[in-house]
């Protein structure tokens, strides 16, 4: 265990680095950026410009500006949005972080589920009509961008259906189509990599035993294939979250979600650099956490693996 | 039985020599290797049929330059605003009929188009072609993501052979560089990248490969790692061949089909991300068109004109899923555990 601990250390290492990096990007692309907040204040004379320069720090050296920076971001402060005046960036962001949790979380259930139930069905009818039809799914699944499907879904399901709402975030309800669309991409991922795993477990000498035992059709697809095809998914996990982060961002905007992907997009958009370095940062720490859980927990139930090594 | 009883020896006649030697042989024509995988993926229908789509994308988008480049693209029509779909013939779909409260009627006619003009993917919202602009926006998308593979292979593969022929302490340190980069969104890299440079085909490639090389640098690495323990590469170093030239002459022609397959995914990927960046608005800037910008364009006007988000949908999708199932067949392809 102490192996594992030490890893876990190493991780949380190599994430803090990580970060830094990251903080330390963004404040060195934002004192490249042409301009200062004080560029149109033309009335102000040399003496109050000095004032509001030293009360803002704007006159220190820049590596102590750098470290003020870095301190505060690692504790969340990320100063004031432009846009938004005297809203800080962090009040921002945790105003609209839930949806976006909400909306990535439905997404991976939904998917991996999904997906793990299709592709098992693949495998046990495999080489028949069921188990094509399935893998011509999956590839659009791979394929079609998450966008494309939504929009689409929205004009069919949304519009000319009518029956589920086209946009906004109200309840439930307002989750299905977004989620549906989100999710289509692990529910393919995961659909294919269960069905290619199935086939090579079901070739494998323990399922011959579990044949030879008279163990149920039933018995050996549940207990033994399916559950020693499961562990390796979690390793899918890390890059789903990558792609639906990415993802969402669009979706978000497509279906008028309040989460902060939308925002991100529109703090681009207008050039709000507080909020894109906060909403950056934010991410990155996602991921990396993601990242790290997904490694702990292949650890823990995958015997085999020796996470020191 | 009769007849059978009348066959004699001189009914027979003996092989020549030659053949009969062969006949414990069992023999299939050599085939190089190129020659084999592209046996194999012909066998495939599914990539071969994609590879065909792809080659009459692909030609359809770069012939058609001068007829829909900058300029004819940005052609608006005020008086010819959002025309339905209209080619020659009297197809369903296709015949320029629009419905507005339940009422059907001739748009070309209401909007007094020459007899003999056709949109056959309609018109926007400021009169320009949609199959103009289709056929440009696809050419700018395919050419970010080629831009974006040709980087990513440039890099990918540079590091990922140094990584895994120096090893040691070197490798290390590029590995955990890889990783930090690798836990980084590709998202946040582009947009930081996007800040500082003006978006255009070049700095959106360049995003692109920035956040995609680091899976082409670890295959390559791996494939290194186990091919520079072989015996022809120790004989070439015993020979005194230089690190450079091991490099060209032995590992990238040894590796080349795991850079062909990932190429072949990275190039989807490639689109998939600008058409999200253009979606979005921070992609490839107007008056500059991809299938991203149109997809934008056509989702605010779905609800009246759902034809002008369903083309751009159905190429990009189409390119989408091509590229991907032709880098399926070549993985198989090239797979000689595969080989029959």
């Amino acid at each position: 265990m102490s192996g594992m601990f030490k890893y876990i250390l190493k991780r949380i290492g190599i994430i803090f680095l990580t970060l830094i990096i990251v903080i330390s990007a963004t404040f060195f692309l934002m004192k490249l950026m042409p301009g200062s907040p004080l560029a149109n204040a033309a009335r102000l004379s040399g003496e109050q410009r000095q004032l509001i320069e030293s009360q803002y720090g704007l006159n220190d050296p820049l590596m102590v500006q750098y470290w003020h920076y870095l301190v505060n971001a690692l504790q969340f402060n990320f100063g004031h949005s432009f846009q938004f005046q005297d809203q800080p960036v962090s009040r921002l962001i945790a105003q609209r972080i839930g949806p976006s949790i909400q909306l990535g979380l439905q997404a991976l259930v939904f998917g991996v589920i999904s997906g793990i139930g299709l592709g098992a069905a693949a495998a046990v009818r495999r080489n028949t009509k069921t188990d094509t039809t399935l893998s011509i799914l999956a590839v659009l699944g791979v394929s079609i961008p998450s966008f494309v499907f939504a929009a689409l879904a929205q004009y069919f399901v949304g519009l000319k259906l009518g029956w589920l709402p086209i946009a906004g975030w109200e309840g439930f309800k307002f989750t299905i189509l977004p989620t549906i669309a989100l999710g289509m991409a692990p529910l393919a991922t995961a659909a294919r990599f269960i069905r290619t795993e199935m086939v090579d477990v079901m070739g494998s000498d323990y399922i011959e035993l579990a044949r030879a035992k008279g163990l149920s059709q039933n018995e050996i697809v549940w207990k033994h294939t399916l559950r020693n095809s499961l562990i390796p998914l979690v390793t899918l996990i890390g890059p789903m979250a990558v792609n639906l982060m990415t993802g969402s961002v669009v979706i978000e905007k497509i279906f008028a979600i309040p989460g902060i992907g939308g925002q991100f997009v529109s703090s681009i958009l207008t050039n709000d650099y507080p909020v894109i370095m906060g909403t950056t940062i934010v991410y990155s720490m996602m991921l990396m956490v993601v990242l790290l859980v997904t490694d702990i927990l292949y650890g823990l139930i995958d015997p085999r693996i020796r996470l020191a090594n | 039985m009769a007849e059978l009883n009348q066959v004699s020896a001189a009914d027979f006649e003996l092989l020549p020599n030659d053949r009969k030697r062969n006949n414990e042989t069992i023999e299939k024509p050599s085939l190089s290797f190129a020659q084999d995988a592209w046996r194999r993926l012909k066998k495939n229908k599914g990539a071969f049929i994609s590879l065909w789509v792809i080659v009459v994308i692909v030609a359809a988008a770069f012939i058609s330059i001068p007829y829909a480049n900058t300029t004819t693209t940005a052609e608006q029509n005020v008086m010819q605003q959002n025309l339905p779909p209209k080619a020659p013939g009297n197809l369903p779909g296709f015949n320029g009929k629009q419905k507005v409260d339940g009422e059907r009627f001739d748009a070309y006619k209401r909007a007094d188009v020459k007899k003999g003009e056709y949109h056959i993917f309609g018109t926007d919202q400021f009169g320009r072609d949609i199959f103009k602009r289709v056929l440009y926006g696809t050419r700018v998308s395919l050419q970010v993501a080629l831009i974006a593979a040709l980087m990513d292979l440039v890099f990918g593969v540079t590091y990922g052979m140094i990584s895994g022929w120096k090893g040691g302490r070197v490798d290390m340190v590029m590995q955990r560089i890889v990783e930090i980069i690798s836990s980084v969104p590709n998202l946040v890299v582009f947009v930081l990248l996007i800040l500082i440079m003006k978006p255009g085909l070049f700095s959106i490639a360049l995003g692109i490969a920035l956040t995609s090389w680091t899976s082409m640098s670890r295959l390559i690495r791996a494939e290194v790692l186990s091919l520079k323990e072989q015996d022809f590469i120790s004989a070439a170093k015993t020979l005194g061949t230089s690190p450079w030239k091991i490099g060209l002459r032995h590992l990238v022609p040894n590796v080349s089909s795991t850079i062909i397959v990932q190429l072949m995914f990275t190039i989807p990927s490639a689109i998939f991300f600008e058409a999200l960046l253009s979606f979005i608005g921070i992609g490839i800037p107007v008056p500059m068109a991809s299938l991203g910008t149109l997809l934008n364009d056509g989702q605010t006007a779905f609800q009246f004109y759902p034809y002008q988000l369903v083309f751009p949908a159905l190429i990009l999708s189409a390119l989408m899923i091509a590229f991907n199932l032709l880098a399926d067949g070549l993985r198989d392809a090239f797979d000689p555990r595969t080989r029959d």
